[in-house]
């Protein structure tokens, strides 16, 4: 049993940049579940294995609106955020089902392939600009960010000319070391900027094949939803769609490139690239601290009543870990298969954009290796800046070479 | 084998149709799950498993022999 002075403060610190934090094993070892503090000084439980983790968020019985007492935000700054925030992942069903049912259409696995051609023009475009500069570049500005911020804003009819901007006020939003007012500050920015585009777009008779014209067209003009919602879902899908992609396709640079032998079996075989992508998924799982609920009635969870009002945290990013599900787990292996995989949260929040995600991300990776064979990463691990207190994890920088 | 459908529960991520695309598609107007066979054949015995396995949101279900 944790006894008072054994409750550890969350986030708990990384030991090393691509593993989770140690405790998550000794967590998943212990048969009772275990106890974290939150910033606040309240206490949460934390569930790591990958059956508690999956039950959890795929049961109505925990909620995940984020103003309950005791719902477990990680930082002061995503407590201001989340308690503003007024869409559908902010909200249980049936409302928040509403909201999903407007959404699905835009985001099909159909539709997302027939984007696959556009992603990956995209991706040679930014390549090509890569290659004509030289032998060097940093990865993160010159690469993975712009590509994900590109596609989203052609889905979304968002002019790219304002990608800077975006760019900032989404980090903002990630960030855990900023003053609440700081994070509010910066959201209001993004919000006034889609109001804008919005306005914009609502003026014209047409106002445009994308996801804001959509919305425009057939949610906001029948009267389904209000402009303020409209931005607020904007704001969701501008900020879910890159910040969160581009993380994914630097970390995983950087995993295929410390692991030659991995990439030489996506060589040997560019049909793996899908199968690796599953698995660089599950071994980063970057919404690492994503998974907060509170109990809305007491629930036996393996032999261990949780109560009516409990928060908790279910962490995808220790189960997608487990050595019960996926064997040797902190092991770089796209031959196994990693598609049980809960990187993308599991049960009705489960991300809407999973399939852009795929798409973009096979492309990348596979685009990227292919016509830069000899890509290096120019610094050790050591040397590399992660995002430790964010709440996407990922790269600030990676410096790479090639030639 | 038989497939049940819940499309009341489904929140269109199309998992399913990423898993067993001859049983699965998704509406073009809403995401929702499209069933394309009820009964697949031994061959989409494996697919129909992952598909209800990967399913977040237990929108399907199996009925094995």
């Amino acid at each position: 049993m944790q006894t008072r002075q054994d409750i550890p403060d969350f986030p708990i610190p990384r030991e090393c940049p691509v593993h989770p934090p140690a405790a998550y094993t000794t967590f998943q070892e212990r048969d009772e579940p275990s106890k974290v503090r939150m910033w606040n000084g309240k206490d949460a439980w934390i569930f790591t294995r990958y059956a508690d983790v999956k039950f959890i968020l795929a049961d109505s019985r925990f909620s995940i609106v984020p103003t309950r007492e005791n719902f477990p935000n990680v930082s002061a700054a995503r407590a201001a955020i989340r308690a503003k925030d007024k869409t559908f992942i902010s909200m249980d069903a049936p409302g928040h089902t509403r909201y999903r049912r407007m959404l699905a259409r835009e985001f099909t696995v159909k539709k997302m392939e027939a984007w696959r051609p556009r992603i990956r023009e995209i991706t040679n475009g930014l390549i090509d600009d890569l290659l004509a500069r030289g032998n060097r570049a940093e990865l993160v500005h010159d690469f993975c960010l712009p590509l994900p911020s590109l596609v989203i804003s052609e889905l979304l009819g968002v002019p790219y000319d304002s990608h800077a901007f975006f760019q900032e006020q989404s980090r903002y939003r990630v960030r855990m070391d900023i003053t609440p007012d700081v994070a509010l500050a910066a959201s209001k920015r993004m919000m006034d900027f889609l109001d804008g585009v919005t306005r914009d777009k609502e003026a014209l008779d047409d106002p445009g094949d994308d996801i804001i014209g959509h919305l425009i067209a057939d949610q906001l003009r029948t009267g389904e939803i209000s402009r303020e919602e409209l931005v607020g879902i904007a704001d969701l899908l501008i900020v879910a769609g890159h910040e969160t992609t581009a993380n994914m396709i630097a970390l995983s640079a950087l995993s295929l490139a410390l692991h030659p032998e991995q990439l030489a079996l996506i060589r040997q075989d560019r049909a793996r690239i899908v199968p690796a992508v599953e698995e660089m998924l599950r071994y980063h799982t970057i919404a690492h601290f994503n998974g907060s609920r509170v109990a809305l009635e007491d629930v036996e969870i393996r032999g261990h009543k949780v109560r009516q009002g409990d928060g908790i945290l279910a962490l995808a990013n220790a189960a997608n870990r487990d050595p019960a599900v996926f064997a040797c787990p902190n092991d770089v292996d796209i031959t196994r298969d990693a598609s049980a995989h809960i990187a993308f949260s599991f049960g009705v929040h489960q991300c809407l954009g999973q399939s852009l995600a795929r798409v973009e991300m096979q492309e990348a990776l596979a685009l990227l290796f292919e016509r830069i064979p000899d890509l290096r990463i120019a610094a050790t691990v050591d040397e590399l800046p992660f995002k430790g207190n964010v709440f996407v994890y990922g790269l600030h920088q990676l410096p790479v070479e090639w030639g | 084998m038989k497939i049940t459908v819940y499309p009341d529960k489904c929140v269109g991520v199309g998992q399913c149709v990423v898993a067993a695309p001859t049983l699965f598609s998704q509406n073009d107007d809403d995401g929702q799950v499209i069933q394309l066979k009820q009964k697949p054949d031994a061959a989409e015995y494996q697919a129909a498993r992952a598909a209800v396995r990967l399913c977040p949101a237990s929108a399907l279900a199996i009925e094995e022999d």
